[in-house]
């Protein structure tokens, strides 16, 4: 069975964003960029998946422009087997990403499909239940343990939810959507990087892949949130208690 | 542009062109606007989350909405649930059952076959769910199966088609309009619509309930996933994401043991207990108490923070409480940054301190 990973490439999750003055995005020249949190749990936990012997081979994909090769060559020094870059506009809308997964995976048909829960810079946490939606295959979103059964052919998947752990059983070819606690991502070694560096990376358009790149939605404009005001230092517990009932009238 | 021009045309099109299905129950009112909210219910009552979807409709989606609450499950608890949903609203204008076996639990797979068979035969021009994890869960689906692109975490609606949402953990609001063919589809923060108390109250005249005719229901992706257990921690105090007071922990807290000092504070208070993501990686709490922008999005009217030092990802879950404090033994930790009352001070002799003072609310 093959597992393919969906990885992005967003701005660094430490790094304080700027919006730009004339208010059509985030400031995005000479900013840290790195592989999306999320997703490196994914890889991880395919990784750890066929290191089990449940899988034959990992590959990544990532789609935008030239520089999300430099997030594939880091998923490949992790342990992917291969890579393929889906050379596209740099802003995509998960209707567009989950069309091109599915024409992925209609072509190299992987028994297991894994997707970080969200990317960190739109937060839109859609990708991996529109493209299990496309493909009509069974979705574990929010995993915070998979357990594979290759018998049966089914996937065991805890899933944070809103009350606590719900635990659901996907038949495969399943989706799945990794939440924070899954896994801690291993960081790639020298060797491991050196290595990658031989490591294919297949380019294709969204064109080949008869995708059609269309959006139904408009940026309107960005702009920074509301400041909150200055907040004031207090010295004793005394008059943190007088600020709240006096001042601030919550108790 | 072009692109553009093309898609508002084909919007007006399928405005002319809402399908009327004459054995349908619910297409003999003829309406420019009208909304399908997703419902969420457990043991027989609506979630609340799910009526701030039905303020965020009610309040903010043109004139004369229609407002219909779609719920889904089996057996008693589900007919419990669409009273209490036609009655609890004055907004709600009808409720759709859907009565199977197959919906007991809220799976994504029927879920989304479910959706889409009702909005092939309603036409609704939006679709709304509160951003809860069965919103995220389901909707998305949903807006796939009926090719379109869906709106995440909608906190404010500047139009009917034009959305405010934050987006990089809050740090920016990005507005957005929605070009495409209807439905149009987005999950809404609950905190930012929260439910009047008028409109909490109930009504005289209940919403008529109808059940959705299930006999064309697609069999395509479902029975692919089963539900084997749930499990949730008992908890008396109220629930994170609705409480009027907040009161978390930190990595600073230092073991599960000391995390009690917080859940009595909470209690003191009638708040809610929070945790940072160190606290929960650390064992102190269990996850679903984590706040954040990967956990709970809280506003609650006080948010007390004790050993949080205020990361990106903390504060994109409670940066629009009402009023901040925070206690921390670091004066340079960026919490200080946009509380309303910071104390330097360690928490161990704060956290008594405050216990022994602060006057008792239950």
């Amino acid at each position: 069975m093959k597992i393919m990973v969906a990885v992005k490439r967003v701005i660094d999750y430490a790094v304080k964003i700027r919006v730009k003055p004339d208010k059509t995005g985030v400031e995005t020249s000479n900013v840290k960029m790195s592989m999306n949190p999320f997703c490196e749990i994914a890889l991880e936990e395919a990784l750890r998946i066929k290191e089990a012997g449940l899988a034959s081979e990992v590959i990544a994909v990532s789609m935008g422009p030239t520089q999300c090769v430099d997030t594939l060559r880091t998923g490949l020094a992790m342990g992917a087997d291969r890579a393929i870059h889906v050379d596209a506009p740099a802003t995509l809308y998960p209707l567009s990403v989950a069309k091109i997964l599915k024409a992925l995976v209609d072509i190299e048909k992987p028994g297991l499909l894994i997707l970080g829960k969200q990317a960190i810079d739109d937060d839109c946490n859609q990708t991996g239940q529109m493209v299990a939606g496309l493909l009509k295959w069974p979705q574990g979103t929010f995993a915070s343990k998979v357990v594979l059964d290759k018998e049966k052919q089914v996937a065991t998947v805890d899933r944070e939810v809103d009350g606590g752990l719900e635990t659901l059983c996907l038949d495969l070819p399943a989706v799945i959507t990794t939440d924070l606690r899954l896994n801690q991502p291993r960081y790639a070694t020298l060797p491991n990087i050196m290595k990658a560096k031989s490591k294919v990376i297949k380019k294709v358009t969204p064109d080949e892949l008869n995708v059609e790149i269309k959006s139904d939605l408009e940026l309107v404009q960005v702009t920074e949130p509301p400041k909150r005001k200055a907040g004031v230092i207090v010295s004793s517990v005394d008059e943190l208690i007088d600020k709240l009932k006096n001042d601030a009238h919550v108790f | 542009m072009a692109a553009f021009v093309i898609q508002r045309a084909l919007r007006k099109r399928s405005f002319s062109a809402i399908p009327s299905f004459p054995s349908s129950p619910f297409t003999s009112i003829s309406r420019f606007v009208s909304t399908l909210v997703l419902g969420e219910h457990e043991s027989g009552i609506v979630k609340q989350s799910s009526f701030s979807a039905v303020e965020a409709a009610s309040r903010s989606i043109g004139e004369g909405n229609s407002i219909s609450m779609l719920l889904a499950g089996s057996g008693a608890s589900l007919q419990q649930a669409a009273s209490h949903a036609a009655s609890s609203h004055p907004s709600i204008s009808q409720v759709l059952v859907a009565d199977t076996d197959k919906l007991t639990h809220p799976l994504a797979e029927p879920w989304a076959e479910l959706v889409h068979l009702v909005q092939h035969r309603g036409g609704y021009s939006h679709i709304i769910a509160a951003s809860s994890s069965f919103g995220k869960n389901v909707l998305p689906r949903a807006a796939a199966l009926l090719d379109v692109s869906p709106i995440t975490d909608v906190i404010e609606i500047s139009g009917s088609q034009l959305f405010v949402r934050p987006i990089y953990a809050g740090n920016a609001l990005c507005t957005v309009r929605y070009n495409g063919v209807e439905p149009c589809m987005l999950t809404i923060r609950s905190t930012s619509f929260p439910v009047s108390l008028n409109s909490a109250d109930s009504k005289s005249d209940a919403a008529p309930i109808s059940q959705v005719d299930l006999s064309t229901f697609s069999e395509d992706s479902l029975g692919k996933s089963r539900y084997l257990k749930h499990t949730t921690q008992d908890t008396e105090r109220p629930d994170l994401g609705s409480a009027r007071v907040v009161v978390t922990g930190g990595r600073g807290l230092k073991s599960a043991e000391n995390f009690k000092l917080i859940e009595k504070l909470a209690e003191k208070l009638g708040g809610a207990v929070g945790a940072t993501r160190a606290a929960v990686d650390a064992g102190f709490v269990p996850n679903e108490l984590q706040v954040g922008q990967t956990g709970k999005i809280v506003a609650p009217e006080l948010y007390i923070a004790f050993g949080v030092s205020g990361a990106i990802q903390h504060l994109a879950g409670m940066r629009d409480s009402k009023v901040i404090v925070a206690i921390n033994k670091d004066a340079d930790a960026p919490i200080f940054q946009v509380a309303d009352y910071g104390l330097v001070a360690d928490l161990f002799e704060a956290i008594p301190e405050l216990l022994e003072k602060l006057p008792s609310k239950n």
